[in-house]
């Protein structure tokens, strides 16, 4: 056990030299941004969401109960409503199917055969509870992870979303 | 005819850029005041001829002129004149043309300025700024060419995609691009700052008036941008953190805080260094934004179908600007004088506080939005980060900052009393903590953080206002004595509490969307859909046509408690010429609050039918509107439409509390 030495009475209006105040100065923005490093790695932890194709689901061993968002082709003949808000539909990549329920309207340019990306919770035996589907802006635009999906399971056709290139003023 | 002139006067203003961009700095470096100069005639023709290139574009969109690939991909016969004039920006090559128009815009301002700036100075910022012309108008004219003929000439065109066609959207673009791009004159300055090796109060107060202009354009910008996919996306958010958005918030957070350390620099010639790297970063970040829009490279909800060759070219051109000013910021800014000491306790010390929080949570933006890039690359992992990582990162940054800001802004400079100015707010403070309480023990059961918001809100609002007021009523005895000081308070005092407090009103509406609810149901004719306060009564179905479009129109009846409102009308549209479906939401405001309907499919009989309650929403836009004008309020100020005062003669720092 130390005693603290008794240390010299400092003046009552001590006068910060040039280092000392630039020594502060990075010490609170060392400390600001340090706070901000560690929430963003706390963030980082659980709020991030991963992205998945149906295959890739069963390849990475997704386990039921993990959040993430699900990409791929809304598949022709499996869009089903029931109750009116009720809304179920299977998303492919071709290879592997995933049945999605959602709960809520459509975005408008949902449709059979097109590309979609909603984000949710995998329940395990290739069913998926969405809470939202995400919408587009455009027709012909493909979510770029939907396209790599597809282009792995070898589906992809090129120029298939593509036509005239359209991206509007909003950037 | 016309449609090549355009083409031809684009091309020559890629030349007279080239000549703006190298002639004043071959000038500068030899001494010469004649070539040094030739930078503001070169700004002025550059501009001419950008603006002839883009009035043939709008020609030919007016004319429906199919013959040109641009206006048959995004045009229509039918369209609206209105329509038929915001396409010309509603795509990649109309806006990428608004993009350099703006930009050369900028530089014919600075060239005409009277304000006497050191002809160095002027011909340094004027180099820059054809600089980065050449760079977009190569892009433009090599990549994006919206004069391109087609042939043969189709007969009708693809017609402008409809959720752009909306007059919010009409506006969003020039109005975000001037923010933006206004940020290349503050870039610009500090380019030539750095290789002029030299700078002062001076450069501070030359580049504030562009820095606020920019600022408040920007803030108008975003705003337009977020009550356009409030109403028009029909689903009730307005603001997703999504990358497009992040990309012009991320100039707007540095931008902010530029506005702050130029303050700093002009009172008190101080933070120099820092205000020139900010300067830098802040028009990096513009072009960065443009990057993500324009590659595609993140999948957003605002998406559009993009090139990837664009990609490549914008991602050079950041690059070799973002590299460039950096290397040459780190070859230079050594040279650069040190500027003055400050107290611990003080103004500009609150105003260093206020720039490391906006950058810091600038920089939590930043991480949030390129994060999926970066692990992308590395991992291959595909993730997407959404508003969890924000409300834990963003907003634990902010919420700090916006505690004390009150604080900072009644510290005197130089010398502050931190217990005085903690006395001068405690009023404010007291009845924020009041309302939060109230409001929490009226809403028990409900969100506990929005009535502490709700109460941020109120004490930011009340800050701004009492400070106003303390200093009107200083000193001054009856009503004749205060209006005259109230007039002859300096404008930026009024643009700092109108900012302020705007800031304030925001943090109320975000903090009341805690409140909001929704509910959704199958509705047939007679039947009611009740959330939160209002009550919505399904009347009938009819379909109705408009110029280029085909609608199916819901009419409801509206009732908050029992009281009625007006009716609403929600509508799904289809376009004929793309044959796309959109959503034009029925809304009906109420004081400060709107009930919110959007239509889903009909069904046996029915509508799907979703009902928002959206408590205060109109104060997250109304306090951006003040936020705006305050900026417009400090760009107004005397002291910018004044002669600056002399180099190397900065006066003292005037002890008027502005700012």
């Amino acid at each position: 056990m130390t005693i603290a030495q008794p240390t010299r009475p400092l003046p009552a209006k001590r006068r910060f030299t040039r280092k000392q105040r630039r020594l502060t100065l990075i010490a609170m923005a060392g400390a600001v941004l340090s706070l901000a490093a560690g929430l963003v790695l706390f963030a980082m932890r659980d709020t991030i969401v991963f992205f998945y194709g149906p295959t890739e689901i069963t390849e990475k061993g997704v386990l039921p109960g993990t959040r993430m968002r699900l990409g791929g082709l809304v598949e022709a003949g499996s869009v089903q409503r029931s109750d009116g808000k009720r809304v179920t539909f299977a998303v492919t990549d071709g290879k592997t199917s995933i049945k999605v329920g959602y709960d809520g309207l459509l975005p408008d340019l949902f449709r059979e055969g097109q590309g979609v990306v909603t984000e949710g919770v995998f329940e395990g035996a290739g069913r998926f509870k969405a809470d939202s589907v995400l919408a587009k802006h455009d027709e012909t635009y493909m979510p770029r992870e939907v396209a790599d999906t597809l282009k792995k399971q070898g589906h992809w056709q090129p120029g298939a979303a593509g036509a005239p290139a359209a991206p509007p003023a909003k950037p | 005819m016309i449609v090549e002139i355009g083409h031809y006067a684009l091309a020559l203003a890629l030349g007279v850029s080239v000549i703006q961009a190298v002639v004043p700095f071959w000038g500068v470096f030899r001494q010469d005041r004649t070539l040094a100069s030739v930078g503001s005639s070169a700004a002025l023709v550059s501009f001419a001829l950008v603006a002839l290139s883009f009035a043939a574009l709008v020609t030919s969109y007016v004319r429906s002129d199919f013959s040109v690939g641009n206006v048959v991909a995004n045009s229509h016969s039918a369209q609206p004149l209105i329509y038929k004039l915001t396409s010309v920006w509603g795509n990649h090559e109309g806006s990428m043309l608004l993009w350099v128009l703006i930009l050369t815009l900028f530089g014919a301002l600075v060239a005409l300025s009277r304000r006497s700036l050191p002809p160095r100075l002027r011909a340094g910022a004027l180099a820059a700024q054809g600089l980065v012309a050449v760079a977009f108008l190569a892009f433009t004219l090599l990549t994006s060419n919206p004069f391109q003929r087609l042939s043969p000439v189709p007969a009708e065109g693809q017609d402008l995609n409809p959720i752009l066609q909306d007059l919010g959207l009409a506006i969003h673009p020039p109005l975000l691009y001037v923010g933006y791009v206004g940020f290349s004159i503050t870039y610009a300055f500090a380019v030539a700052a750095l290789i002029d090796g030299r700078i002062d109060a001076m450069w501070a107060r030359a580049v504030r008036p562009w820095t606020l202009l920019a600022w408040t354009f920007l803030t108008l910008g975003i705003a337009m941008g977020s009550y356009w996919a409030y109403y028009e996306l029909g689903w009730g958010g307005w603001w997703f953190w999504d990358p497009v958005e992040n990309a012009s918030f991320m100039p707007w957070l540095a931008g902010t805080a530029l506005i702050h350390s130029t303050v700093v620099m002009e009172k008190r010639d101080a933070l120099k260094v820092w205000t020139i790297l900010l300067a830098i970063l802040t028009f990096s970040l513009s072009l960065l934004g443009t990057f993500i829009v324009r590659s595609g490279v993140l999948t957003s909800v605002h998406s559009f179908a993009t090139d990837p060759a664009r990609g490549l070219f914008i991602l050079l051109i950041l690059i070799f600007f973002v590299g460039g000013s950096l290397a040459l910021f780190a070859w230079r800014a050594p040279l650069l004088r040190q500027g003055g000491l400050f107290a611990p306790v003080s103004r500009e010390s609150a105003l260093v506080v206020n720039n490391v929080f906006l950058a810091t949570a600038c920089a939590t933006v930043f991480v949030g939005t390129l994060y999926p890039l970066l692990l992308e690359m590395v991992t291959g992992d595909k993730i997407s980060v959404g508003p969890p990582f924000y409300n834990a990162t963003f907003v634990p940054v902010m919420v700090p900052l916006l505690l004390i800001l009150p604080l900072g802004q009644s510290l005197a400079w130089k010398r502050g009393d931190l217990l005085g100015a903690a006395q001068r707010n405690a009023m404010a403070f007291g009845i924020a903590v009041l309302a939060a309480l109230a409001l929490l023990f009226f809403t028990r059961g409900g969100p506990v953080l929005a009535p502490l918001g709700v109460g941020l809100g109120i004490f930011l609002v009340l800050a701004a206002g009492f400070d106003l007021g303390e200093r009107i009523m200083m000193r001054a005895s009856g009503w004749r004595a205060m209006l005259s000081r109230a007039r002859g308070l300096p404008r930026s005092a009024w643009g700092t509490a109108f900012a302020h407090a705007g800031i304030g009103l925001s943090i109320i509406g975000i903090a009341a969307q805690a409140w909001s609810t929704e509910a959704i149901t199958v509705l047939k004719p007679g039947e009611r859909l009740t959330s939160g306060r209002y009550t919505i009564v399904l009347e009938g179905m009819s379909p109705r046509s408009g110029p280029n479009f085909r609608a199916e129109v819901a009419r409801f009846r509206v009732f908050s408690g029992d009281r009625e409102l007006a009716p609403v009308e929600a509508s799904k549209r289809v376009y004929t010429a793309r044959s796309m479906p959109t959503t034009e939401a029925g809304i009906r405001t109420d004081g400060l609050s709107q009930a919110y309907v959007s239509l889903g499919e009909a069904q046996d009989g029915g509508v799907a039918v979703r009902l928002y309650d959206k408590p205060l929403i109109l104060l997250i836009w109304i306090g951006s509107l003040v936020m705006a004008l305050g900026g417009g309020l400090s760009l107004t100020d005397r002291r910018f439409r004044l002669a600056a005062p002399k180099r190397a003669a900065p006066t003292a720092a005037a002890p008027q509390p502005a700012e």
